[in-house]
């Protein structure tokens, strides 16, 4: 038990501390890497409440695929630009602040009262986790879920999934390169060069 | 599991708060992605810690859903921050602003 205290003190000070160091860094690609600290901690973090398939996930996905291409258009784009400093709206980023000091008391008050909230008589299902861990497995259980009630859902995903890709695809063409192939003007050469 | 709930949804309250917060006052448009990010990610806390309080998966699967949401949006943002940046040669948001009164 005391070492669960521990390692979930651990998530909170990384997880935190890692945001706010976001919070503060000047540099995109030091932004990033506070982000995958932080996404680590949060996988340390559902591994604690018994959702390791989640977990796993986190990384891979997360932590691995979505930060490299985060990583990949800061390179792309010019690593040692900093941002400008003039704030172009006067007031903008007190009043940011303030609104989001109000929103963290609301949602912490939410946080205080929550359970109670969402399930009246407080309860706490870890028991029902953990036998749902032991009897079919973690994977297995999430993958009846998927597959069964949410398999509409699930199909959902995939026409989404789909649709994003045609639509970076489109974007990501060259203008000249879409008038070239419309007008059936442009020579291999110059689409190879677009 | 024996630390209580709560624990975790403060957590993901003051991360999601400083997703808010920094998506408001950073100027950099990867990095407004990057908190929004965060923002989906203390959504996925509390989702998992939810799951946790009613005893049943549900919560676990949902946080797939929003993981494949936040994958397309990711690909989709960075696509248009591309676009516009080869345009104007930076990614700062102050400089697109020519839709505004």
């Amino acid at each position: 038990m005391a070492l669960e205290y521990a390692v979930f003190g651990a998530v909170f000070v990384v997880a935190l501390g890692s945001s706010l160091a976001m919070l503060f860094a000047r540099n995109a690609v030091h932004a990033a890497l506070f982000l995958v600290a932080t996404q680590v901690a949060l996988a340390v973090a559902f591994l604690l409440q018994g959702a390791f398939f989640v977990a796993a996930i986190q990384i891979i996905l997360y932590a691995g695929a979505i930060m490299v291409l985060f990583l990949f258009v800061i390179m792309l784009l010019g690593v040692d630009r900093r941002e400008a400093l003039t704030e172009p709206l006067p007031g903008q980023r007190p009043l940011a602040i303030g609104l989001g000091a109000l929103l963290a008391a609301q949602i912490l008050y939410v946080a205080y009262r929550g359970v109670e909230l969402a399930v009246p008589g407080g309860g706490d299902g870890a028991g029902a986790i953990t036998e749902l861990n032991r009897d079919p497995g973690n994977v297995r259980a999430v993958a009846r879920l998927l597959f069964g009630n949410y398999i509409l859902p699930f199909e959902a995903t995939s026409i989404l999934l789909v649709v994003a890709i045609v639509g970076v695809m489109v974007l990501a063409r060259r203008i000249g390169s879409i008038e070239a192939a419309a007008s059936g003007a442009g020579s291999p050469a110059t689409e190879e060069a677009a | 599991m024996s630390i209580a709930p709560g624990f975790y949804l403060a957590l993901a309250g003051m991360m999601f708060t400083i997703g808010a917060v920094g998506a408001l006052v950073r100027r950099n448009a990867i990095v407004i992605f990057m908190f929004i990010e965060l923002m989906l990610n203390a959504i996925n806390l509390v989702f998992v810690t939810f799951a946790r309080v009613h005893g049943n998966l549900d919560g676990q699967v949902l946080v797939f859903f929003v993981l494949v949401v936040a994958a397309a949006e990711v690909v989709v943002g960075l696509a248009i921050i591309l676009v516009i940046a080869r345009r104007r040669a930076s990614a700062n948001v102050d400089d697109v602003s020519l839709l505004r009164w």
